[in-house]
């Protein structure tokens, strides 16, 4: 008897549910808002992601309709190609500039700009200047700072009286100048996270630590910080998943070179895969950058998860 | 009532449909007949080019006053990398450039090229030399027309090469031209200027000397696999000869960084003594140097590549052969442009203008410079014009062909790694 009720109640339920809905408008609201976004979605998510996982099984040129079915075949090569092992160290190289260099660097600034004075608006926006600068003017500009023969990094050399250093065109080097070009340029976006994250931090808080006589550092350690873990973990997060997507900046410096020394997964996927016409190939690496990113972006958020529960 | 009611009035209707019909039809076939189009897809070029285009198409559409021809412009890049895309839309341009070779092959097998053997075998080839049209014959078929042939050489500036005691015209052999380069060295002069950067102006060092070692037939051999394919003893030689040459110290500090377009103005400046390069850098050299003035024509020298010893393309040459193909639906009036913009009497204006070498025979006599000239006179005097390999083996071929090469001028890979790279890049084409 009872359990008849208890399933006959949510039957009468959601059909009341449902009549209720469509009576307050709610699923109409339903009918007209979720199609765009979910249309929006597949065609320009899902739709091209399929192609490029159905592409990677072929060799294929990009004419015609794709034949020459090739199973595995691009991934093996892929596995393979030591272009594509720099590609992946270069590109976990970044992650962990972002992360261990890049964050505090920004960290430290924000704790020292986020009050709201004069010279610290100021400050901010020099600060900030790089990230408003398109990515491709930023590595001409760089790749012109770094140049060997007019450079101003030359010129310096060449007044303490040493030889020009031709930066961009030095295996061991030319890694290490874009790396300090991505810091230059995105340090001022996390930057402001951090600050809009530090202003929200309540003032008596800062105030009862400093009456209890923390020290400035202290404070950022032990109020400011965790309290703006958060921000934190936003940051982080469009840390990694920005450092999995450089492009346009090694372009124009290096374009890869020398060698193929200076490759991202990104640049790798352009150049080997669209430049060169094997654009079977080159779905191969997207989709593997893609799965890269969302069992990245799915572990990040897992372990920070677990963290702010703790 | 409503059955009669619909039954009578589309009977009415017929008349002023028809009439309408009529009427479009009309118009319609009189603004085919004023407007047939022609549309011509070129890569970005100089602006005396493009004047020599207009003058063309402005003269055509005198004589056939119903077609209409539009020229189009991409930049490089752009145009290697969404032509694939064009041609499989209905954007699809009737005529577009072409470089033969392997990329052409591409474009035939997926079925997006005219055949033009029937018009080019009733007169038109005639008037060009044989190894022109092969550049464009695949199977016995041929799928395009030539408009004009490069040739890579060397420029020289006498007024640094004196410096070193060096006669450039005494330099006929590889080991002439890296006696000068050490003499130049040791007078203090960068012997040669490169633009490593770009990756193809140092394929024009390994793909001459492939060209000389193994000859075009050796590299039709090789891709067939024939004697190791492209690990087989030319390919590796040719890396030997080019680091042995690198071993000399011969480039410009820093060259994996300078582009072309640097390399040529450095040359124009003066800063070095050589530059390996196709014969259109004259006017681009003088353009790009501080001054604009270039190295003076009497002390600027453009010699043939040099021989090397026991090769089998001694007398042969390398560079580029450039021309139109017509797409698969293009109209036959698309046709009849190409062929009137390639025949004799254009190539000759052409000549005469100076933007380029043209193919057609006779036309050399119209050049004006003596470097066109010297130009025409070796790819007359060759046997058999290799076309760049980076164009030749198709793009993913060629732009391994074009790291290998910076990494041998860089000494990072053995010449014997290159040849394979060059070999696997090939079979995974």
């Amino acid at each position: 008897m009872t359990t008849l009720d208890r399933t006959a109640v949510p039957r009468r339920g959601s059909a009341d549910r449902v009549k209720k809905g469509l009576v307050s408008g709610k699923f109409t609201a339903l009918l007209i808002l979720l199609p765009p976004a979910l249309i929006l979605f597949s065609l320009f998510v899902i739709l091209p992601l399929a192609d490029a996982i159905y592409y990677s099984g072929f060799s294929w040129n990009g004419y015609g309709a794709p034949s020459d079915f090739v199973g595995a075949q691009n991934y093996q090569r892929l596995l393979d190609h030591s272009v594509f092992h720099t590609a992946l160290w270069n590109t976990a190289k970044l992650i962990l500039v972002s992360l261990l260099i890049q964050m505090p660097l920004a960290l430290g600034l924000a704790l020292l700009v986020y009050r709201k004075t004069p010279t610290n608006t100021l400050f901010r926006l020099v600060f900030f200047l790089p990230y408003i600068l398109a990515e491709v003017a930023a590595g001409l500009i760089w790749s012109f700072v770094f140049d060997g023969d007019y450079g101003i990094a030359s010129s310096l050399l060449n007044a303490m009286g040493k030889q020009p250093v031709y930066v961009l065109a030095d295996h061991q080097w030319a890694f290490p100048a874009i790396m300090t070009v991505i810091v230059w340029k995105y340090f001022g976006f996390h930057m402001m996270i951090y600050i809009a994250a530090l202003q929200s931090v309540p003032k008596d808080l800062v105030e009862a630590a400093k009456l209890e006589g923390a020290k400035p550092r202290q404070v950022a350690l032990f109020v400011q910080i965790p309290l703006i873990k958060h921000a934190l973990v936003v940051s982080g997060f469009f840390a990694i998943i920005g450092s999995l997507q450089i492009f346009d900046i090694i372009i124009p410096m290096t374009n890869g070179g020398p060698s193929n020394s200076t490759h991202t997964i990104v640049t790798y996927l352009y150049s080997f895969g669209l430049s060169r016409l094997n654009i079977g190939f080159g779905s191969a690496a997207a989709v593997v950058l893609f799965v890269l990113a969302i069992g990245i972006a799915f572990f990040y958020q897992r372990t920070t998860g677990k963290g702010s529960k703790a | 009532m409503q059955v009669s009611n619909n039954y009578n009035v589309p009977c009415s209707r017929p008349r002023h449909l028809a009439l309408a019909v009529a009427v479009a039809a009309a118009l319609g076939s009189v603004a085919a007949a004023a407007d047939t189009t022609v549309t011509v897809l070129r890569i970005e070029s100089s602006s005396a080019e493009k004047d020599y285009y207009n003058e063309v198409v402005a003269e055509f559409e005198a004589q056939n006053p119903d077609i209409n021809v539009e020229f189009e412009y991409l930049a490089n890049e752009a145009y290697k990398t969404r032509l694939p895309t064009m041609l499989q839309s209905s954007q699809r341009p009737d005529i577009y450039y072409t470089w033969g070779g392997e990329g052409l092959r591409d474009q035939v097998d997926a079925g997006f090229v005219r055949d033009l053997t029937e018009p080019m075998g009733d007169g038109w080839q005639d008037i060009y030399p044989a190894s022109a049209v092969r550049a464009f014959t695949l199977d016995d078929r041929v799928y395009g027309a030539p408009l004009y042939a490069t040739v890579v050489g060397i420029w020289a500036n006498t007024a640094l090469t004196e410096q070193a005691g060096v006669d450039v015209d005494a330099i006929k052999t590889w080991e002439d031209f890296e006696n000068a380069v050490v003499a130049l060295r040791e007078a203090g002069i960068t012997p040669l200027a490169v633009g490593g950067q770009d990756g193809w102006p140092l394929h024009f060092y390994w793909g001459s000397l492939v060209t000389r070692l193994a000859g075009g037939e050796g590299i039709e051999a090789a891709k067939h696999g024939d004697n190791g394919g492209f690990n087989g003893e030319p390919f590796v030689r040719a890396g030997e000869m080019l680091q042995s040459l690198v071993e000399l110290d011969p480039f410009q500090p820093g060259f994996m960084a300078t582009s072309y377009e640097r390399a040529s103005g450095m040359f124009g400046d003066g800063e070095a003594a050589f530059h390996v390069m196709g014969d259109w850098d004259y006017l681009p050299s003088k353009q790009r140097s501080a001054s604009g003035e270039g190295v003076p024509d009497e002390d600027l020298r453009f010699i043939p590549f040099p021989t090397v010893a026991g090769g089998e393309g001694n007398e042969q040459s390398f560079g580029g052969m450039n021309g139109f193909a017509v797409t698969r639906d293009a109209s036959d009036e698309a046709v009849a442009f190409l062929r009137f913009l390639l025949n004799a009497e254009n190539q000759r204006k052409a000549a005469a203008t100076g933007i380029f070498v043209p193919v057609a025979e006779g036309s050399a006599e119209a050049l004006e410079t003596p470097y066109a000239r010297r130009v025409a006179e070796i790819l007359d005097e060759s046997e058999f014009h290799q076309v760049f390999l980076d164009q030749a083996l198709g793009t993913s071929v060629g732009a391994t062909i074009n790291d290998i090469s910076g990494d041998l001028a860089q000494g990072v890979i053995t010449p014997q790694e290159a040849a394979a790279q060059v070999d696997e890049a090939w079979q995974f084409r």
